[in-house]
C-alpha cells in the first residue's frame, strides 16, 4: 500500500524536524537544502540558512538549484565573500549545525564525496570535498542525509573526504575539531545516531513501515541497533503541502 | 589605468600557452565568455585554477586546453557530474588531467594569502582526511600557542580572470551580489582581466558593491551576457535550464564537440554565441 508520500519526502521531513528554531545552519545543496527550507517554512521560522556562496540568512521562495542562485543573495540578510564565510563565520564558530550529503558513509560517520575506486584511477570521479571537511569539523554539530544501501553504507570508505568520528572516541579532540560531530544520519529508512560511548552509528528510529531487518540489509557493516527502536511519525499533511510547494527551479524548468 | 580592449585582443594580450589561469566567480558572474575565447584562440597546456570548475572548465578540459586543474568541488551544481572533467580523469580523454584538489576553505585561504602576498594560507582544516596525502597541504605550529594548523600554498596565478557587472571608462570595476573570491583572484594574479556586462561613464554607488580600482586591474573587456549560463545580478538570471541541458550535451564526446564547434568555434564573439544559442534554443536540450 502506498503511504501517500515518497521515501525522499519522508527523509526531508525527518531531517527538517531535527532543526530547532533559531539555529544557524550551514546548508549543502540537494536534500539538505530541501530539509532546511522546509524547517524554516514550518516549525523553525527563525532558522538562519547559510550557504557557502556567502549568503547569510537566505529566505528563498523556491528551492535553489545551486548554492549560489540569485534568489539566495536577493533574500539574504547579508552577503559576504567566500573567504569570509569560511574563516569568520564557519571557522569562527558561529554556526550551530552543518547539513551534509555524501556518496559513502562508514560506521563512524566518516564521509566520502571524492572517488569510488582508487584515487589515481577512479571508477567514478565524484565532485570532491567542497565545504564538507571544515563544515563537519567546525559546526556545533552535523546532520547527514543519505539514501541507505550497501553501496552507500560501507565497511570501508574508498576515500575519507570528511571526518565524522575518525576511528572512534577521542579522535575528534585529537584532531582539534571544535564541533561535537555528526549527531544524526537521516536516511530513507530511518535515523541513526552515534552511540554516546563508542561513537558508532546506531539505528534509533525507523520510518513508518520500515523493519529493522530492512535497515540491516541496507547496511554494509553489522548494524548496531538501539534496545528500543522508535518508529517516527509519518509526514503531516501540513509538512507535505509545504514541501511540495517548494518545488525546485529545476522542476519548474521541466514543467 | 586599466586598458579597455575587445575580448579577443584581451585574451591574446594576457593569456599564453602554459599559463596558470584562475577563472573565478562563485556560481554568480562566472567568466564563461573568456573561457570561450580561450577555446577560439586554441590556448593549450593551461593550469586552470577554479574552486568550482563548473561548465567553463568542463569545456576547456573537454577541448584539451588544460594540463592541470586546481579545484575544490567539481560538479554541475544541483544537476550532477561534469562529464568532460570525469572523462579526462577516468579515461584520460582527450588528454590526461593532473588534479590538485582542496577543500573550499583551503582554496579560499590560499587565494586570500595570494592577494596578501603571503607564502601560504592558514586554517583549521584537512586534518584526518585522505586529502592530505593527495594534495599540497602541510602542518604548521602556532609560534605562540603551539596549536597545529593546516598550511596551504598561496595561489599566485599568471592570469586572473573574473566577470563583473560594470566598469567605467578608466577601468574601475564594480560588482555586487555574491562576490566569491573575485577580488582575491584579481589581487593574487600577475596579470588580470575583468570582463564586464557594460562600460559606463560613471559608476553610481550600489549597496554592498565591491569596487576594484583601475590601477589594480590590467585589462577590462566588455562582454555583455558573458557570464551565461551563470548570471549577472541586476542584468540576467542563472540559466538553470542550460545547466540541466549541459548534462546531456556533455555526456557524449561527439555531441560535446559538435556543441563547441557550433556555439564557440563558429562564432566570433559573445554576441555571436548568444545569437547561436537563440537559434538552437530547444534544440540544444
Amino acid at each position: 500500500m502506498s503511504p501517500g508520500y515518497t521515501a525522499d519526502e519522508m527523509m526531508a521531513v525527518a531531517a527538517s524536524r531535527r532543526l530547532r528554531d533559531g539555529m544557524t545552519c550551514f546548508v549543502g545543496i540537494g536534500l539538505p537544502s530541501t530539509a532546511a527550507n522546509l524547517a524554516r517554512r514550518t516549525h523553525a521560522p527563525d532558522c538562519v540558512l547559510i550557504y557557502e556562496s556567502g549568503t547569510i540568512g537566505a529566505k528563498p521562495a523556491h528551492l535553489p538549484l545551486s548554492i549560489g542562485d540569485g534568489e539566495l543573495a536577493a533574500t539574504a540578510d547579508a552577503v559576504v565573500s567566500v573567504p569570509e564565510i569560511f574563516s569568520y563565520w564557519l571557522q569562527g564558530g558561529r554556526i550551530d549545525v552543518g547539513f551534509l550529503g555524501a556518496a559513502q558513509i562508514d560506521r563512524f560517520a566518516n564521509l566520502n564525496s571524492t572517488v569510488i575506486g582508487e584515487y589515481d584511477s577512479p571508477s567514478v570521479r565524484l565532485p570532491g570535498a567542497g565545504g564538507a571537511p571544515e563544515i563537519a569539523a567546525s559546526c556545533g554539530e552535523t546532520f547527514v542525509m543519505l539514501r541507505q544501501s550497501p553501496r552507500t553504507f560501507v565497511e570501508k570508505l574508498d576515500f575519507r573526504t570528511t571526518v565524522g568520528y575518525g576511528g572512534g572516541p577521542g579522535d575528534r579532540r585529537a584532531l582539534g575539531f571544535a564541533g561535537t560531530g555528526v549527531t544524526a544520519v537521516v536516511t530513507d529508512l530511518g535515523l541513526l545516531e552515534p552511540d554516546a560511548e563508542t561513537c558508532e552509528l546506531t539505528l534509533t528510529t525507523l520510518h513508518p513501515g520500515v523493519r529493522v531487518d530492512d535497515v540491516r540489509a541496507a547496511t554494509g557493516w553489522e548494524l548496531s541497533v538501539a534496545d528500543n527502536v522508535a518508529t517516527g511519525e509519518a509526514p503531516t499533511p501540513d509538512e507535505l503541502e509545504v514541501l511540495r510547494s517548494l518545488k525546485t527551479i529545476e522542476e519548474d524548468v521541466a514543467a | 589605468m586599466a586598458e579597455i580592449l575587445p575580448l579577443n585582443e584581451a585574451i591574446a594580450a594576457v593569456v599564453h600557452d602554459g599559463d596558470t589561469v584562475a577563472l573565478e566567480g562563485f556560481t554568480h558572474l562566472i567568466p564563461n565568455a573568456a573561457g570561450h575565447e580561450l577555446i577560439r584562440q586554441g590556448r593549450k597546456e593551461l593550469t586552470l585554477v577554479r574552486m568550482t570548475p563548473d561548465l567553463v572548465c568542463d569545456q576547456l578540459i573537454g577541448v584539451g586546453a588544460a594540463r592541470k586543474l586546481v579545484f575544490s568541488w567539481g560538479g554541475n551544481p544541483g544537476v550532477g557530474s561534469l562529464h568532460r572533467l570525469r572523462d579526462a580523469v577516468e579515461h584520460g580523454w582527450p588528454a590526461p588531467l593532473e588534479l590538485e584538489e582542496h577543500s573550499h576553505a583551503g582554496m579560499a585561504a590560499a587565494y586570500a594569502a595570494g592577494a596578501a602576498n603571503l607564502p601560504f594560507g592558514m586554517l583549521r582544516g584537512y586534518a584526518g582526511t585522505d586529502l592530505v596525502p593527495h594534495t599540497r597541504v602541510a602542518r604548521v605550529a602556532c609560534p605562540f600557542t603551539g596549536e597545529e594548523l593546516a598550511a596551504v600554498p598561496a595561489i599566485r596565478p599568471d592570469v586572473g580572470i573574473v566577470h563583473a557587472q560594470r566598469a567605467d571608462r578608466r577601468g574601475n570595476v564594480q560588482l555586487w551580489g555574491i562576490s566569491g573570491v573575485q577580488k582575491e583572484t584579481v589581487l593574487a594574479s600577475s596579470r588580470s582581466l575583468v570582463t564586464v556586462e557594460e562600460v559606463v561613464d560613471e559608476l553610481d554607488p550600489r549597496p554592498g558593491a565591491i569596487v576594484v580600482p583601475c590601477w589594480a586591474v590590467d585589462v577590462v573587456a566588455p562582454a555583455p551576457g558573458g557570464a551565461h549560463p551563470s548570471y549577472a545580478q541586476g542584468y540576467y538570471d542563472r540559466d538553470n535550464a542550460f545547466y540541466v541541458a549541459w548534462d546531456e550535451i556533455s555526456r557524449d564526446r561527439e555531441r560535446f564537440a559538435e556543441w563547441v564547434r557550433r556555439h564557440v568555434l563558429e562564432t566570433a564573439d559573445t554576441a555571436g554565441y548568444r545569437a547561436r544559442l537563440a537559434e538552437t534554443a530547444g534544440v540544444v536540450a
